[in-house]
């Protein structure tokens, strides 16, 4: 349980190199591609935070954008007064707190009402922010003025990344871990074991939520002027969404094989046809939903199988320890 | 020591709106005892087993485990105190592994094992139910009795004090009946408490020290199996009255 089995090391020194070379990209250019791999990053750290709660639970959330908005409200509130890294960990507590409130209020709902609600609550937080800034101060928006740049956000996300991605493994080779995989297989065998299967769910829609509360934070730079509707704009719960479902949420590493090809796709769709993007992600939407249900990482997985695979008894001893 | 009762159950009822499955029952499991509970379909034995394992929280009454009131606790509660179950529909993880499923027993509940020491305990389990070296096998894919020997290891893997067996033995074919019966015999030889609803009557005159009789809701009869099926109380609730 706390030895690192060899192929963990491999996978651990691999993933080492592997953010080393990325992080090397703003010496290379600092116009387009660091601007797309800027999105790259973005949508890998929202994702993988998502699933980090969607994935074992299969509770689809539509409340990215909630806390994504109150991660990048902390900034464009307090950077006049505070420093940037203390902002940072105020957005993971402020929104940590509210996935926490949402959690322990809603996730008895379940399948379709938990969606719905999800979506309410990111649309009721942007109402609540919108009303109190047009009463209470003088503008709609705030600035944020940094003298941060593109590769000072890409970095961040990059650090930020590895931190998400050690903690889900942390996570899944933990005892929450087990109680989230046994939760998404049968939530009444979970109690009937003896897991408090409220407590795990809230745990990690808390976990799930702060990581994506701090990406916003992150981003609010890149704004320079914030302000509701890009704040919490809702398009990015759905893309969030559509991209992990793409890639899949069975691993950790999964939504990234959706992310990379959907920000391309994206962004190739946006600049090409930027009267019917909206139509055209929807579309793609219902494509990935009926061609690949278990997304990109499922089909990797398939192919597997279809080659036969014996291993798994060794599997599932490594699983547990 | 064998005197004392493990689990009691006062007066308990449960109501769904106005249908009352469980009528202000009363019964008690002494330690190491199995004891069956039968009745005829539609009687409330598997709402008993709802409301002694926390699925449902009963309208009124109280249930104890040696001592402690547990009625009204939820179900990961009462799973940590002790009472493990298997279902009457046969429920098990399919994306798990086999001997995952017998983990998930170990982890959480009333025992709290975890890494190797779990591994091999689910591994020494798996063995027992007659699942030996099958533990990496998908369980998708197999037999309805696998299913339902993986159950009963899930179920002994947290090393319950009390095991309710919610008709284990139903849909067996004869032959894997008789080896259902046998592993129910021997849990029963190493001291384990058990309540098992069942409706093969096979296995309850052979393995139980004492039956609880149901029928609409109530109890009929609790006694030594011989003499509690030969009452005719309990005949007319199987099979109706001989004027009817």
């Amino acid at each position: 349980m706390t030895r690192l089995s060899e192929k963990e090391l491999r996978i651990a020194v691999l993933a080492i190199v592997g953010f080393a070379a990325v992080a090397t990209i703003p010496l290379f250019d600092d116009g387009y591609y660091l601007s797309l791999s800027v999105n790259i990053a973005l949508y890998a750290v929202l994702c993988t935070a998502w699933t980090l709660f969607s994935g074992p639970t299969h509770y689809i959330s539509l409340a990215t954008a909630a806390f994504f908005g109150i991660g990048t409200y902390t900034v464009g509130l307090g950077i006049d007064v505070l420093p940037f890294p203390v902002l940072l960990v105020i957005a993971a507590i402020a929104s940590g707190l509210l996935a926490g409130l949402v959690g322990v209020a809603t996730l008895r709902l379940s399948g379709v009402y938990f969606v719905i609600f999800t979506l309410g609550l990111a649309e009721l937080v942007r109402q609540v922010v919108t009303w109190l800034q047009t009463n209470f101060t003088n503008g709609v928006g705030l600035y944020v003025f940094t003298d941060m740049g593109e590769k000072h956000i890409f970095w961040m996300l990059l650090a930020l990344a590895a931190v998400v991605y050690v903690t889900g493994w942390l996570i899944n080779r933990s005892r929450l871990g087990f109680a989230m995989r046994i939760i998404g297989n049968d939530e009444l065998v979970a109690r009937h074991v003896g897991i408090d299967v409220a407590r795990a769910k809230v745990i990690l829609f808390v976990v799930s939520g702060a990581f994506i509360g701090v990406t916003g934070a992150i981003l609010a730079p890149r704004f320079a002027y914030v302000e509701p509707p890009s704040a919490f704009n809702p398009v990015i719960s759905f893309q969030v969404v559509i991209m992990a479902l793409l890639g899949g949420t069975g691993r950790l590493w999964a939504p990234l094989l959706g992310v990379i090809p959907f920000t391309i796709l994206f962004d190739q769709i946006s600049s090409r046809f930027p009267n019917h993007t909206s139509l055209l992600i929807g579309v793609a939407f219902m494509a990935i939903v009926y061609f690949l249900p278990r997304g990109v990482s499922g089909l990797i997985e398939d192919l597997r199988k279809v080659r036969g695979d014996f291993g798994s008894a060794a599997k599932a001893k490594e699983a547990v320890r | 020591m064998s005197s004392r009762s493990l689990l009691s159950v006062e007066t308990v009822r449960k109501a769904f709106g106005g249908l009352v499955a469980v009528n202000d029952v009363d019964f008690s499991v002494k330690e190491s005892e199995l004891i069956g509970l039968i009745g005829p379909n539609g009687s409330g034995k598997t709402t008993m087993m709802n409301l002694i394992s926390g699925a449902l929280k009963p309208t009124s009454g109280t249930i104890r485990l040696d001592g402690e009131v547990i009625s009204g606790m939820p179900a990961h509660q009462i799973a940590r105190r002790g009472v493990a179950r298997t279902f009457q529909l046969v429920r098990i993880l399919p994306s798990l592994s086999a001997i995952e499923n017998v983990i998930a027993g170990a982890v959480f509940g009333h025992v709290r094992a975890w890494g190797d020491d779990a591994y091999r305990e689910a591994e020494v389990l798996l063995d027992r139910v007659g699942l030996g070296r099958r533990g990496g096998a998908p369980t998708g894919s197999m037999t309805y009795i696998d299913q339902k020997r993986l159950e009963l290891a899930r179920a002994l893997a947290s090393n319950p004090r009390l095991l309710l067996l919610d008709e284990w033995l139903a849909g067996l074919n004869p032959s894997e009946l008789k080896i259902g019966i046998e592993l129910i015999r021997d849990l029963r030889e190493d001291g384990r408490t058990i309540i098992m609803v069942e409706h093969v009557m096979d296995a309850i005159r052979s393995l139980c020290d004492r039956c609880v009789v149901m029928s609409s809701g109530v109890k009929i009869a609790d006694g030594s199996v011989h003499e509690v099926l030969s009452r005719p109380e309990v005949v007319t609730a199987y099979l109706g009255a001989d004027d009817a």
